[in-house]
């Protein structure tokens, strides 16, 4: 019982990384930009919050925990917006290959945060030196007395606020992609931008608003990582990366649904933190079973493209690239 | 009607037209400007960031690519550098016929990771039974085409039968072909515990490639160069590579042509992770002798680059690895003598393909400005 408890909180902890960038993603691709640059942007996100952090706490003697937290959440949201805007100004305005940007972007943004990664922890004394603690106690604070109310508070109590706040942001797009107009308007963008064009929606202007804003969503997965999943530190092993693909490949898991996306992020924690409790698993089939989210996504990828169903399909003019002078 | 009739309603500050043509040297001319603007950019945030001044930094790497404090260093400096381009060149051809086909084969990573846990399997089994050397070598090179060619075409038989999104599909699979390539290090680890391979036949030296004309890696430049005359061809000059073309331009117009578009998709994907797999086999046999996640080390997807710039040019490949190997070299030179961090030449080469992708707008596109005060002829 103990151990499933365990599994599941570490799950919950994984997922909502994955969950930020995730939905981040699915609002870019709703409007029809593919961003791979997703692992590149939640490396700034978590950089720029700890940069801004660790400066904080390190002007201030008493740190305030409620601004460390509000600083470090500017901080993220700006940087991987602006880190989204460039890929916008690249893809939308000057018309590149998504693809490529968004690659670019992965390597400029890994290549950004491991370098300052590096200089913080020389700056702080050495590797693996930098902490934020009070910030990341805050992230990390639980709910108080739900969290100690037995096996219930242990699975649904037991996590920081930012879990919490991941869900929520999953309803919330739900209900804005589904039920508003605005909403509609970014969804007919990625399926047919000149269909859009024609009825009067600015699709330029929808374009960049919704890679910025999500730029800034996917983000925030790396602050919570950085926060709460490794502590308030820093390490450059290139694990932030490893978890942004999988926050694409979460997209495809959810069939471009926010909601659907919840569960798929806690169920990519269970897959990926499984080797973990099932004993007796040499260290190499061990690694045969972190393949496994992986396979999961490649199987949800064919079914959706076997079955053909409306409804589960990527938006249609995802990737492509819209010039109204084409037409 | 009035011939002074003013327009009411706004012309558009900027409009676009496509260029149809634009002499070579312009275009030349943009890319260098914009890789010069990158470069101006980059000394900005050197500058910023570290207060060095970065003309010497630019000479530091200019040292760590190419140069050197005496010949010993320099002949090292520069081998590395020419093994490294062959290494991401190799790639870079993999990629250009699937491109090309506007297939987004963003698996390189996988395909050669694939080839070379397909080599090192060969290495480690197949070594001291009494093979020859030279045979050792074929049957590791044909041991990374298949493995490379199965992992291009799995993705490729799913967009050709059920229009499957390759681009994430191939993304996948870089990381499940990570995956196996842990269990193998697992699996073959040596010494027991180390968690990695170790260098493989260090002894016997079996199935490394030899040393010709006195340098260690002629065998890497050779199989470069051959692939990159073969791809350029291919491409250029003949049926197959003429049907990749009307299939990347329109799969529709391939339809009416009478092209089987779906064996064009699966053969073109043979061939791109077949040449994938054989820069595996490079990497493990003629540059690290071992296998590790690290063996592709990211240059499958820096190879999406290099092909995208190259606009599947092999030849003009050349000179885009070039810089991106120049710059990764330099920026580890930088990085022991400035003791900065190696990751600076991410962030360097980060901005330089940002510059030159939003170049080619330029060359695409001609802009026309709102002429001031626009009298409309009616």
């Amino acid at each position: 019982m103990e151990q499933v408890i365990s599994l599941i909180q570490a799950a919950v902890v994984f997922g909502t990384v994955i969950m930020f960038g995730c939905l981040g993603e699915i609002i870019s691709e709703k409007a029809g930009n593919l961003n791979l640059g997703v692992p590149g942007i939640m490396y700034i996100g978590g950089i720029a919050s700890l940069a801004a952090v660790f400066k904080y706490e390190n002007a201030v003697a008493e740190p305030n925990k409620f601004l460390c937290v509000v600083i470090a959440l500017a901080a993220c949201f700006a940087a991987s917006a602006l880190a989204g805007l460039v890929y916008s100004f690249i893809t939308i305005t000057l018309r590149a290959n998504q693809n490529v940007t968004g690659l670019t972007l992965t390597i400029f943004g890994s290549g950004l945060a491991n370098f300052f990664g590096g200089s913080l922890n020389k700056m702080a004394g050495g590797v693996g030196q930098i902490s934020v603690a009070a910030t990341s106690e805050a992230f990390r604070s639980k709910i108080p007395g739900l969290s100690g109310a037995g096996v219930f508070g242990e699975i649904f109590f037991s996590y920081g606020f930012m879990v919490y706040v991941a869900i929520i942001l999953a309803v919330v797009i739900r209900i804005f992609l589904k039920k508003t107009r605005t909403g509609l308007n970014l969804r007919a963008v990625g399926e047919n931008p000149s269909t859009a064009d024609a009825a009067g929606i600015k699709v330029t202007k929808y374009k960049y608003f919704a890679t910025v804003i999500g730029a800034g969503i996917s983000g925030f997965g790396g602050v919570f990582y950085v926060m709460d999943y490794i502590k308030g530190t820093w390490a450059n092993d290139g694990t932030i990366e490893k978890l942004g693909w999988l926050a694409v490949a979460l997209v495809i898991f959810a069939t471009w649904k926010s909601l659907n996306a919840i569960w798929g992020a806690y169920l990519f924690g269970i897959l990926y933190w499984a080797y973990f409790y099932i004993p007796n698993l040499t260290r190499a089939s061990q690694e045969l079973f972190k393949m496994i989210p992986y396979v999961v996504t490649i199987i949800v990828l064919l079914v959706t493209s076997f079955r053909k169903k409306k409804e589960n399909q990527a938006p249609a003019h995802l990737g492509l690239p819209y010039f109204r002078e084409d037409r | 009607m009035s011939n002074t009739a003013t327009v009411k309603t706004k012309e558009p500050l900027i409009r676009l037209t496509k260029r149809s043509t634009m002499p070579m040297w312009t275009k030349i001319l943009i890319r260098a400007v914009a890789i010069l603007l990158a470069l101006g950019v980059s000394a900005l945030f050197i500058f910023f960031i570290t207060k060095l001044n970065p003309i010497d930094v630019y000479k530091t790497m200019w040292n760590g690519a190419f140069g050197g404090v005496n010949k010993a260093v320099k002949t090292l400096h520069r081998n590395v550098t020419i093994r490294d381009i062959c290494t991401l060149l190799l790639l870079g051809i993999a990629l250009a016929p699937a491109f090309k086909m506007r297939f987004w084969n963003c698996g390189a990573e996988g395909q050669m990771l694939m080839g070379g846990v397909g080599t090192a399997f060969v290495m480690i089994n197949f070594a001291n039974k009494g093979i020859p050397n030279g045979v050792l070598i074929l049957i590791m090179l044909v041991a990374s085409i298949i493995m490379g060619a199965i992992w291009g075409v799995i993705p490729a038989v799913f967009k050709a039968k059920y229009n499957t999104n390759e681009t994430l599909f191939t993304l996948m699979m870089n990381y499940v072909a990570i995956q196996i390539t842990s269990f193998c290090v697992a699996k073959w680890e040596n010494p027991y515990g180390s968690n990695s391979v170790g260098i493989i036949n260090q002894q016997t030296k079996a199935g490394w490639f030899p040393t010709i004309f006195g340098n260690k890696y002629a065998l890497n430049i050779i199989i470069a160069v051959v692939f990159m005359i073969a791809m350029f061809i291919y491409l250029k000059h003949t049926k197959h590579g003429y049907e990749v073309a009307v299939v990347g331009e329109s799969t529709n117009t391939a339809k009416y042509a009478g092209i089987n578009v779906k064996k064009v998709i699966i053969r073109t994907m043979l061939f791109s992770g077949a040449v994938a797999g054989i820069a595996g086999f490079v990497g493990v046999a003629g540059v690290d002798h071992t296998i590790s996640t690290s063996t592709a080390g990211g240059r499958g997807f820096t190879a999406i680059i290099v092909a995208w710039l190259a606009k599947f040019n092999t030849i003009v490949m050349v000179l885009i690895t070039l810089l991106i190997v120049f710059l990764n070299r330099g920026a580890t030179e930088i990085a022991s003598k400035f003791s900065l961090n190696e990751h600076a030449s991410d962030v360097i080469v980060g901005i330089i393909l940002f510059f030159i992708l939003g170049c080619e707008f330029f060359i695409n596109y001609k802009m026309h400005f709102r002429k001031k005060a626009v009298k409309a002829e009616v």
